[in-house]
């Protein structure tokens, strides 16, 4: 699928183009507004938009011009005739239809006998492990059992691509993962269709897409493999939405960096003396640890090799500040000292019991080479 | 289901004790006690004065009219071949204004609930405008539009068709003061329901009107059942743009409104007749009310 396209809607305007692969996944990451389901509605055909969309050699939509596919009038292909398929956070089952006549609906519409596309709801129904539901309707089913049939009823309309606006965000953590799973194990189907997973979440990118592009403001600041954009962001929008710290860094002599008041040493790249780049690593790497006598008393990490010089805060990949804010997160808290802002650190919960964290703490910080990603460049 | 309604909140009661009971033993006295019903204790109480005197005067009047009734007469009054042809010109009548109705005011309801917010409006004012202006009023605007000197009357004379004084000027009338309740009604279902649904089905390949048939009109029943309960309500009682631009001739345009009007106005000892004659068509009205709530209770949902 191919697509390079220009849409908006109420004074805003998304520009977006890439292509994904049969069978791949492509997760659209980026903050509410910045243009990701207006990007989906543009090729599902549900906003007028500039540009073209191809699916395999099929003309979606083309831009007017002479020697186009379209001619001077250009090709906008209907919603109903595109063969796309749009799965949102909310289910959006017929409530009116059993399960079975809302996963059959697609097939029938496309002029499917009625036995035959029952036949087919069933089996989608099967596949997602709702084969014994067929019967109820909607309102009968919970959250997550109403998202499965969902992604059964697209799927049974066989569609020559599948765009998902955040499937998973309205649903609890089971049901969460048990959709993941589908939509994971849709791209070992045939026949294999592009697959592209709009997301606020970038975990479900990691677990979920091979590539990823990242939207901002309406246009596209940084795609490629999911590993490098959430490994290594471009730019501090990204790294925020990755959760990792990505700091300005400047070459020392003997391969380490200066970053935010920090000597670092890491991986990927490195910096000749003076030269600019980039460093991110991820609040979580960051190992806390109690600073003076109690070192290594506190349940710290004896059989460190450099365990030596814990609470140095000249030698690279360590540091030491008092804490100056302490905000809960999933499992844990993270931790800014007053010595440097900029730098997120990420304690887990039972470490933070350990430790007894407060405002005002002196503690030591380490993190492993391996953990920091380098950069060369300020791109 | 009410039992089971009673039954659950008691239930959830004691478990709560049950688990309560281990960690704070002084919270359990009182557990048999049904836990006590919050009822509308943030209003004044004296709403319910005039809410009562409101009930009051929507069913007082109908109270006294079974108390005046001469129930003696009342077989004869509502068998008389008079009363009947009345009934079935009514029935006839309104139903197929109700069609008519239907046909012209589901495409309206959806173009209302589907243009832009201006365009809406626009059309709204001018559908409700039959609603708020007294039937009269729309009895002689139709004798301005299609009567003998009306602006399309020539046009028709020349046609060879005449509409005021037939029972297509009876079905016309009641479909102008009627159709206002079936639009309104089922555009603000149409509102309700949104267009998510229909964006789905069209993403699952079916044509316009495969998601009108099998999406919007389905979810928009409810809608549509209490728009064509109201417009056939309001067609079987309409009155006023009857008699202007139908007249009241027996057995062509005297449906049962002129029939209880003309009962009435009569001599004196035909009032008992236009007594019973409301009597008949208050059944009727409850009898459809209570045929399409079955009906509905019954079906979708």
């Amino acid at each position: 699928m191919k697509v390079d396209l220009r849409a908006g809607r109420g004074g805003f305007t998304m520009t977006a183009a890439f292509e994904a692969r049969p069978g791949e996944i492509l997760a659209v990451i980026g903050p509410n507004g910045s243009g990701k389901s207006t990007l989906l509605d543009a090729i599902a055909g549900l906003l007028p938009a500039v540009g073209s969309v191809m699916i395999g050699d099929r003309v979606l939509d083309a831009p007017p011009s002479l020697g186009g596919p379209g001619g001077a009038r250009g090709v906008h292909i209907p919603p109903a005739r595109r063969r796309i398929a749009l799965l949102g956070q909310r289910p959006l089952l017929f409530p009116h239809l059993s399960v079975r006549e809302n996963v059959a609906f697609g097939p029938r519409a496309q002029g499917v006998p009625r036995a035959e596309a029952r036949r087919r709801a069933e089996k989608r129904l099967e596949e997602v492990g709702l084969g014994g539901l067929a019967a109820r309707r909607p309102a009968e089913l919970s959250g997550g059992q109403q998202q499965r049939a969902a992604i059964a009823r697209a799927l049974a309309s066989e569609p020559e691509a599948l765009l998902l606006d955040e499937p998973f965000a309205a649903l609890d953590a089971p049901s969460a993962a048990q959709a993941r799973r589908l939509i994971a194990a849709q791209h070992r189907e045939s026949p294999a269709i592009p697959i592209i997973l709009v997301t606020h979440d970038p975990m479900d990118a990691l677990i979920l897409a091979a590539r990823t592009l990242v939207m901002h403001d309406g246009s596209v600041v940084q795609s490629g493999s999911t590993a490098e954009v959430l490994g290594h962001p471009r730019s501090e929008f990204v790294a925020a939405l990755a959760g990792v710290n990505r700091l300005e860094a400047v070459g020392l002599s003997g391969g380490a960096v200066a970053a935010a008041g920090l000597v670092l040493r890491g991986h990927g790249g490195t910096l000749r003396q003076g030269e600019p780049g980039s460093v991110v690593f991820a609040p979580g790497s960051v190992r806390v640890d109690a600073v003076g006598p109690a070192v290594g008393g506190a349940g710290s990490g004896a059989g460190d090799a450099r365990s030596g010089d814990a609470g140095s805060a000249t030698a690279p990949n360590r540091w030491a500040g008092r804490v100056a804010q302490l905000d809960p997160i999933p499992g844990g808290i993270r931790l800014h000292v007053a010595e440097h802002p900029g730098v997120a650190v990420d304690c887990p919960s039972t470490h933070a019991v350990t430790l007894g964290l407060h405002p005002g703490q002196h503690l030591a910080f380490r993190i492993d080479e391996a953990d920091v990603s380098v950069r060369a460049g300020l791109g | 289901m009410r039992a089971g309604g009673r039954r659950a909140p008691r239930a959830a009661t004691s478990t709560a004790a049950a688990r309560g009971g281990g960690a704070f033993p002084g919270a359990s006295p009182g557990v048999s006690l049904p836990l006590p019903r919050r009822r509308g204790e943030y209003l004044p109480a004296w709403l319910l004065i005039p809410a009562i005197v409101a009930v009051a005067l929507l069913v007082l009047p109908f109270i006294a009219l079974l108390v005046r009734l001469d129930w003696a007469t009342v077989p004869a009054a509502i068998t008389s071949p008079a009363a009947l042809q009345a009934l079935g010109l009514s029935l006839t009548t309104a139903a197929i204004a109700t069609v008519v109705c239907v046909v012209l005011g589901v495409p309206l309801a959806v173009a209302m609930a589907r243009s832009p917010g201006w365009l809406a409006s626009v059309l709204r004012t001018l559908t409700t405008l039959p609603l708020v202006l007294p039937p009269l009023v729309g009895g002689i605007a139709l004798l301005a539009l299609l009567g003998r000197n009306g602006l399309l009357g020539g046009v028709l004379a020349v046609a060879g068709i005449r509409i005021p004084f037939t029972t297509a000027a009876v079905v016309i009338a009641q479909a102008f003061v009627s159709l206002p309740f079936l639009v309104i009604s089922i555009e603000g279902a149409l509102r309700a329901i949104g267009t998510a649904h229909e964006r789905v089905a069209a993403g699952l390949g079916a044509s316009r009107f495969t998601v009108f048939r099998r999406v919007t009109l389905p979810l928009a029943a409810p809608g549509l059942i209490a728009g064509i309960v109201l417009c056939f309500a309001r067609a079987l009682g309409e009155f006023g743009a009857t008699a202007l631009f139908a007249g009241n001739a027996a057995g062509v345009t005297r449906t049962m409104p002129l029939a209880i009007y003309t009962a009435f106005n009569g001599a004196g000892v035909e009032e008992d007749t236009a007594i019973a004659l409301s009597l008949l068509l208050i059944l009727v009205a409850v009898a459809v009310l209570v045929l399409i709530r079955g009906w509905r209770s019954g079906a979708v949902r």
